[in-house]
């Protein structure tokens, strides 16, 4: 593959970017926080201002060329900081998962033998505390935030506002070293090492060079006109590789302001505050702010109720044509000028999306009415299919060829190809450069001619070149009969129904499919409230039998729908249990960023797993959990099975329950 | 039992406790307080100091007077006998302002927030006493009226944000759970910037993990502005765990003053929990 090389000049690095920021946008906003009920805001010189002290104070402390810097936190300003300020030390940041469990944070900081790390708040530095019992590589702790640190042993603890005191301080001394590393920076210098999230055992650290960073965020920006005055709120983790192309690669690229909400929990006031253009959000948070959305119509009026629906009936039938730019009549567009004015404006501003120009969604499957849902409001949502092997992005839908079942064309720059067992592979300028530590890893995923293989089965559309995922390449099985085996693709198809959380199907070399279910807690219990049905817990309410009929409804349904694929009709659930407790990433039955772990589930499990193949209508089960705090506690129940009406198909190992 | 059951302590020296908090000297003693209310004598002849910094529980079985008590610290009620030395002086009966502006801020057993005001208005409420600028001003918030509100609307935030509950910030108080009322009346007893902060039954009604919640935001508030803590609890388990010294009351007399450990080994406070005949 012929690798791109950036004209004499360019920028090869993010701290190079950062000093043409200054140079061409130094007054405009880069970042702003909100904290204290009110927005502050950082201009670009500022922000460099403060990197550049940061960085010195990191001298001051002894980081030096090719250490590894480790950051953990919730997203702020200051953080962000800390990425480029570690690189123009000339060492390489790597972000953690500021909800992972203390042996995940111990397994990587020994992993990449960070010798500094960078918390947000004392909750970091006691995990990082812990860790330390174990992993002796550690030398400076940072933290930002100084609420409780008072009595900490700070020997090898410093605040962040005191290292860039200490750095502004010794600004004669340190400020040749870092110019110096910082203009050391080359195109294949490593800009940043991402973990991934362990679907499949342990985390590998992902080394992705400034060439990966700067090529992708280039390409991605000008596929969709991304310029400086895009605003986009950061609220994922930032350990995830999209957060650091979008707040990091994307942000520095074209120089559009990065905004941090003030917590967690005010984050959709955040939204609606800040008015993003450029928005990213697992599909999760689209279904629950469709769902609170929906809630809240059941409460309102008559009147409003009935102008919602008349307008979205109308919207759902126009709105995405519109968005598409196919011809709609001068009625239909006055009609929904109208929906615009009373229904669809106001409600887009509530959500915090009136001005968003390109929304994305991916790392799983969203539901065509949800997809729907908000393409019909006007808001133009579109969905890309990407790795952090890949700098993020493999595909993406340009505008106007938007569809709820594809992932989308090759990202500009990406050549994509499906080998014989249907696995997708491709090729691009954002290909990481290794796995840390992990030569056999590398070679195994990533071929001398720099092909990546994705783990994803799926196929490219003959007649528009989408690619089409259809589950993950390893989970595609065969029945006993020798029919397919897609778990994912049933499972994505009921939790398109709000009531259903979480899916979890088996089946692969049984003769027949079965399903775990997770309800949605939000969903259920307001069904449960307004249709009087009392309950105490959420256990009491998964195993109420008006709402396993609901679910098992939910299930016959999707039976037919799967049905009539032909390849995959041998999927359909047979017998089915929902489950007493929700899966949870604190228990290791999902991943950080909330995907299933199916061996790990199937082995907790097992003996549910037995009992609905032993076609019991009851079992008995106990379960660990682990709190919050760590502590573990055991819960109990009585589940009860249960079967569902599948279609038949002529198949031969086809058994009608019921 | 007027004397204290802990080894005596310099009342003008401090001293450092094991987790390195610094405790002062004796910034309010009631001595011999008497407070009857007809012919019921609430409180009977109570004597103990409260130190600067430390957080001072009150336990006793219901009706053992420590609502009352507590009412006599705050200034709202005046004894008929004994003395409340307040910041090494005599403190006489007061008029209602004058009780708010000592620098004692208390939450209630049963909340008594604003309702239908916000989270924040609520605890703006707390930084009365803190502005000074004439009706005037305030009523067209110019000069001096809009320079403090500002300093008061950045110091509401600040304990907003210290008490984490930005994201309740415009809410009625009314839409609240009951938890989180509790922080909400915390967080104005604590915007009037207090020496003395007085919480009654603070935990009271909470489920386990409200109260884990709420027992760090004292030692927090404790911790962070060395506020003097005087505290009403049923928990056994956070009183134990929180305070300093524990004053016991029964029948409106006291019966044992110290640390819990002291507390929880004396005889007659035992008595008083587990129940026996009285004479």
């Amino acid at each position: 593959m012929a690798l791109a090389t950036p004209p004499a000049g360019a920028p090869q690095s993010v701290p190079a970017l950062l000093a043409r920021n200054v140079a061409q946008f130094g007054s405009k906003p880069a970042y702003r926080e909100k904290e204290f009920g009110i927005w502050q805001s950082w201009s670009w010189s500022e922000a460099s201002e403060e990197i550049e002290a940061l960085a010195m104070g990191f001298l001051a402390l002894g980081l030096e060329k090719g250490d590894y810097l480790a950051i953990i936190g919730r997203n702020r300003p200051a953080l962000y900081w800390s990425f480029v300020a570690a690189q123009k030390c000339g060492a390489i940041p790597v972000a953690l998962y500021q909800d992972s469990p203390a042996e995940e944070m111990a397994y990587v900081l020994e992993h990449c033998g960070a010798r500094f790390v960078v918390c947000g708040d004392q909750e970091q530095v006691d995990k990082v505390i812990e860790v330390q019992e174990t992993v002796h590589g550690i030398d400076q702790i940072i933290y930002v935030d100084k609420r409780g640190m008072r009595k900490y042993d700070h020997t090898h603890m410093n605040a962040m506002e005191d290292v860039q005191s200490e750095g502004r301080a010794g600004h004669y001394r340190l400020e040749p070293i870092m110019r110096e590393r910082e203009a050391a920076l080359g195109y294949d210098d490593t800009c940043v090492m991402l973990y991934t999230s362990g679907t499949t055992g342990k985390p590998k650290g992902v080394v992705l060079s400034n060439r990966n960073i700067i090529e992708t965020a280039k390409n991605s920006s000008e596929f969709d006109h991304l310029d400086v005055h895009e605003e986009v709120l950061a609220y994922l983790p930032m350990a995830w590789v999209g957060d650091f192309i979008f707040s990091i690669g994307q942000a520095y690229w074209t120089g559009f302001c990065v905004n941090c909400p003030e917590s967690p929990e005010t984050m959709l006031t955040d939204l609606r505050e800040i008015g993003p253009t450029y928005f990213f959000a697992p599909p999760r948070i689209f279904e629950n702010m469709l769902t609170s959305v929906m809630i809240r119509m059941e409460d309102a009026g008559r009147f409003k109720r009935r102008m919602f629906h008349y307008f979205m009936d109308h919207a759902r039938e126009v709105g995405p044509k519109m968005l598409d730019g196919e011809s709609v009549g001068a009625m239909d567009r006055l009609k929904y000028a109208l929906g615009n004015l009373m229904v669809f404006g106001p409600l887009k501003n509530t959500l915090g999306l009136s001005r968003v120009r390109v929304g994305y969604t991916a790392g799983e499957a969203i539901g065509p009415e949800i997809f729907d849902f908000y393409r019909s409001l006007g808001i133009n949502l579109k969905q890309l299919y990407g790795q952090t092997e890949a700098s993020v992005f493999i595909t993406q839908q340009p505008d106007s060829e938007v569809r709820p079942d594809t992932v989308g064309v090759p990202s500009p720059g990406v050549e994509l190809r499906i080998d014989e067992n249907g696995e997708v592979y491709y090729r691009s300028p954002g290909v990481f450069v290794e796995y840390y530590k992990n030569a056999e890893s590398t070679a195994s995923t990533k071929d001398a001619e720099g092909w990546v293989a994705t783990g994803d089965a799926g196929f490219i559309e003959p007649d528009t070149g989408h690619l089409r995922i259809i589950d993950r390449a390893k989970d595609v099985g065969k029945m006993a009969d020798g029919s397919l085996f897609a778990p994912k693709y049933v499972e994505n198809k009921l939790k398109f129904y709000p009531n259903i959380l979480e899916a979890v199907v088996f089946g692969n070399g049984r003769e027949m499919c079965t399903a775990f279910i997770n309800i949605d807690l939000t969903a259920v219990g307001n069904w449960a409230e307004r249709n009087n049905i009392a309950y105490s817990s959420y256990q009491e309410l998964a195993g109420h039998p008006r709402v396993l009929e609901t679910i098992q409804s939910h299930v016959e349904e999707t039976n037919q729908s799967i049905a009539q694929d032909e390849m995959l009709s041998g999927c359909q659930i047979h017998r089915f249990l929902v489950l007493h407790k929700e899966l949870d990433a604190d228990d290791g039955e999902l991943t950080r960023t909330r995907k299933v772990r199916r061996n790990i589930i199937a082995e907790k499990y097992s003996d549910l797993i037995d009992a609905l193949y032993a076609g019991k209508t009851e079992q008995y089960t106990e379960t660990e959990v682990t709190y919050e705090d760590g502590r573990k506690g055991k819960i109990t129940a009585t589940l009860e099975l249960r079967d569902a009406k599948v279609v038949p198909t002529g198949a031969p190992a086809q058994v009608a329950a019921e | 039992m007027n004397e204290a059951i802990h080894p005596p302590i310099d009342p003008n020296e401090g001293y450092v406790t094991e987790d390195g908090r610094r405790i002062g000297g004796v910034v309010m003693e009631m001595k011999h307080i008497t407070l009857r209310f007809g012919g019921v004598e609430a409180i009977k002849d109570i004597s103990f100091d409260i130190r600067e910094g430390e957080i001072r529980a009150i336990i006793g079985p219901n009706g053992a007077g420590k609502s009352s008590m507590l009412n006599v610290i705050s200034g709202f009620y005046n004894p008929q006998e004994g003395e409340v030395w307040y910041k090494g002086q005599i403190r006489k009966p007061m008029k209602p302002f004058q009780v708010a502006r000592q620098g004692i801020a208390r939450t209630f057993q049963n909340i008594a927030l604003f309702e239908g005001m916000s989270v924040l208005d609520n605890v703006m409420t707390g930084r009365l006493n803190h502005m000074k600028a004439s009706f005037l001003d305030q009523g067209f918030w110019w000069g001096k009226a809009q320079r403090e509100e500002v300093e008061n609307r950045e110091k509401a935030e600040q304990i907003i944000d210290f008490l984490e509950i930005q994201a309740i910030r415009k809410t009625p108080v009314g839409r609240l759970p009951y938890g989180l009322k509790k922080r909400v009346e915390l967080a104005r007893a604590l915007a009037a910037e207090p020496q003395i902060l007085l919480l009654d039954e603070p935990m009271a009604g909470m489920n386990v993990e409200e109260k884990e919640d709420m027992s760090r935001f004292i030692l927090d508030v404790n911790d962070e502005f060395g506020t003097t803590i005087v505290l009403i609890e049923h928990d056994m388990g956070v009183v134990m765990d929180l305070s300093d010294r524990v004053v016991v009351m029964d029948y409106g007399k006291k019966i044992g003053d110290g640390t819990p450990d002291e507390v929880r080994n004396n005889q007659e406070v035992i008595d008083a929990y587990l129940g026996v005949s009285h004479d």
